[in-house]
């Protein structure tokens, strides 16, 4: 089987957001960069296993500068066979969809697994994206999946519990957690890295849709109020008169 | 003429179904249009999405269960019948994986999670959080056409006029690829994404025996359940109820927060609360510089006075 991970790079969970350029551009002096969690912990050491389990090979794609490049090999590290990396500062969701689907369509790939959204935009929509300029079946928020032959049982996430679905390949899946185990490079698969193809190829011209007209943040939160543990008459009060919840 | 694709899970509608079309109607009368609504399916009482401004009503019969590949095409289809500029539909387990494969089909504009009915002032733009919780994005979308997902909990139904017939639309069905199983959700109480009060525990609880407290003051409230992270992952609460980051991200009207420390990776999911109650032992815990109320004490003390006071409370009013 050859399988195709998807994977983005944001700034570290803890990262505190701060823009610039009159808000329009995250200011990023100091930032950490990740590789984006869902792709790493799930999405990529699902397609490692299903390789351990019957062969094939892992292909990882980014669709960003060089500077991803610490990423990727993070990726190969894990254990991707190799890595394509589109040439590009990046755009729009629809942009780098368009950018995977280019290059997906010429490696003809039995599966292509995204993360559920990137922890940055949180925009949820470059596997959907995909799947439908592949023509791709697409299963969101995968949490289980089994393989038999070409055949996928999948558990997926939805609004108070899962749904299971079959599906043949090819498809697209994007990856919750459940799905598989974080796995953390070990020194062999560092060193082997290093020596992985890593294929930089031009991006295609895309014209956006969509940008970002400015960034705010969000109204500072009002101070605590306390209230004393002996007096919840007061908080059940306090939650109908004055938070209008209850 | 704006387009509302509202989910419904076996057959029927819910709220979020009367949020899309509530942000519909308001989003059409910017635009000096008007909504329609499409369900797929065997809905039951879909002509009551004429209350919350949807002019008509259609249907497509004949797809009951859910494929991202042939919904997509059954939206794309209707919205180009009616010449629809703008799509809509409900941020939830259908939206995530329509919005892209409608966006992609209709060549349109599109923007996922919508917390502002568009400004048309300048363009069309419309807010989304971004960073998980930690800022707001305003998306400038240059297309004609756009498809926007709604976040959940953001747009309060509102009624504001009544039930229309339900008309069917024509449109092929393509043939399902993705075949649908089994469906399993927990009966009785409003799921996580839709709930508007939630009562929620962490590892402070000690032992998933003691959570008799917890589901206490969720009954009396009507509220739904939920828990941190390292809760779910012993196994002492279902998978379903893990919120946070890696969980579901939930916006209720209250959030109450029982022996959780707060940490970031929970709350980005649970940042947007209108209002927040955490009750912990430690005055130090980070989760109360993101409560609105806060109480320092033993949540085993704590828990059951709450419990009566609100059972006085509804007894009273
Ligand atoms: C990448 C990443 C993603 C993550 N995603 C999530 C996520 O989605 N959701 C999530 O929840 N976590 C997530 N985590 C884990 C998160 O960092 C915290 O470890 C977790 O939220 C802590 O859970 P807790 O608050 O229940 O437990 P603890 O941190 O152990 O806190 C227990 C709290 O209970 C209080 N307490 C104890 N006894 C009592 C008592 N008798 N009365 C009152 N209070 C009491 C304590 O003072 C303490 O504040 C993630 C972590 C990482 C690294």
């Amino acid at each position: 089987m050859k399988l195709l991970v998807c994977v983005s790079k944001t700034p570290d969970t803890t990262t505190k957001i701060s823009f610039t350029d009159n808000d329009t551009a995250l200011n990023t002096q100091g930032v950490q960069y990740i590789m984006n969690p869902y792709d790493e912990w799930y999405a990529l050491v699902r397609a490692l296993e299903l390789k351990e389990a019957a062969g094939g090979t892992v292909t990882i794609i980014n669709v960003g500068p060089a500077d991803n490049d610490t990423v990727i090999r993070k990726g190969l590290a894990i254990g991707a066979d190799d890595a394509i990396r589109i040439d590009t500062a990046g755009g729009s969701a629809y942009f780098v969809a368009r950018q995977i689907a280019e290059q997906a369509k010429v490696g003809a790939y039995d599966m292509v697994f995204f993360g559920k959204e990137t922890i940055d935009y949180n925009g949820s929509q470059i596997g959907a994206m995909v799947a439908e300029m592949l023509e791709m079946p697409f299963i969101s928020y995968a949490t289980k999946m089994d393989m038999n032959g070409n055949t996928a049982t999948i558990a997926r996430d939805i609004e108070g519990g899962q749904e299971i679905v079959e599906v043949d390949t090819p498809f697209a899946l994007s990856a919750a957690k459940g799905l598989a185990e974080q796995r953390i490079p070990n020194m062999r698969g560092i060193m082997m890295a290093k020596r992985k193809p890593l294929n930089v190829v031009a991006p295609i011209e895309v014209s956006d849709k969509v940008s970002v007209a400015s960034y705010t943040l969000p109204p500072a939160k009002q101070d605590c109020r306390y209230i004393d543990a002996e007096n919840m008459d007061e908080l059940v009060n306090l939650l109908h008169s004055e938070a209008k919840v209850i | 003429m704006v387009l509302v694709y509202t989910s419904s899970p076996e057959g029927q509608l819910k709220k979020s179904a009367f949020e899309a079309v509530t942000f519909g109607h308001k989003t059409a009368q910017q635009l000096g249009t008007e909504v329609v609504a499409l369900t797929i399916g065997n809905v039951n009482n879909a002509g009551v999405l004429g209350q919350y401004g949807a002019a008509k009503v259609l249907n497509v019969a004949g797809a009951d269960s859910f494929d991202s590949g042939s919904h997509a095409a059954i939206i794309a289809q209707v919205a180009n019948q009616i010449g629809a500029n703008v799509v809509v539909m409900p941020d939830d387990s259908t939206g995530k994986s329509l919005l892209g494969r409608v966006a992609v089909r209709l060549d349109a504009g599109s923007v996922s999670s919508v917390k502002s009915v568009p400004d048309t002032g300048a363009g069309f733009v419309v807010q989304k959080n971004v960073f998980s919780g930690k800022a707001i994005a305003a998306y400038n979308i240059s297309s004609d056409k756009k498809v926007l997902s709604i976040a959940g909990n953001t747009f309060p139904p509102e009624v504001v006029g009544a039930d229309v017939a339900v008309e069917a639309a024509s449109v092929d069905v393509p043939a399902n690829r993705v075949r649908v199983k089994e469906v399993n959700t927990v009966k009785g109480t409003v799921p996580l994404p839709e709930a508007e009060l939630v009562v929620s525990a962490g590892r402070g609880m000690k032992d998933p025996g003691n959570w008799g407290i917890i589901d206490e003051l969720a009954e009396i409230l009507g509220a739904t359940t939920a828990c941190s992270r390292p809760v779910a992952d012993v196994g002492w609460r279902p998978h379903h109820e893990h919120v946070g980051q890696t969980g579901v991200a939930i916006r209720p009207n209250l959030y109450i927060a029982i022996g959780i420390s707060g940490a970031i990776q929970h709350l980005a999911g649970v940042n947007q609360s209108k209002t927040i109650v955490v009750i912990n032992k430690d005055p130090e815990a980070p989760f109360f510089k993101a409560a609105d109320y806060g109480i320092v004490g033993d949540l085993f003390d704590v828990v059951p006075r709450l419990n009566e006071a609100i059972k006085k409370f509804k007894a009273a009013n």
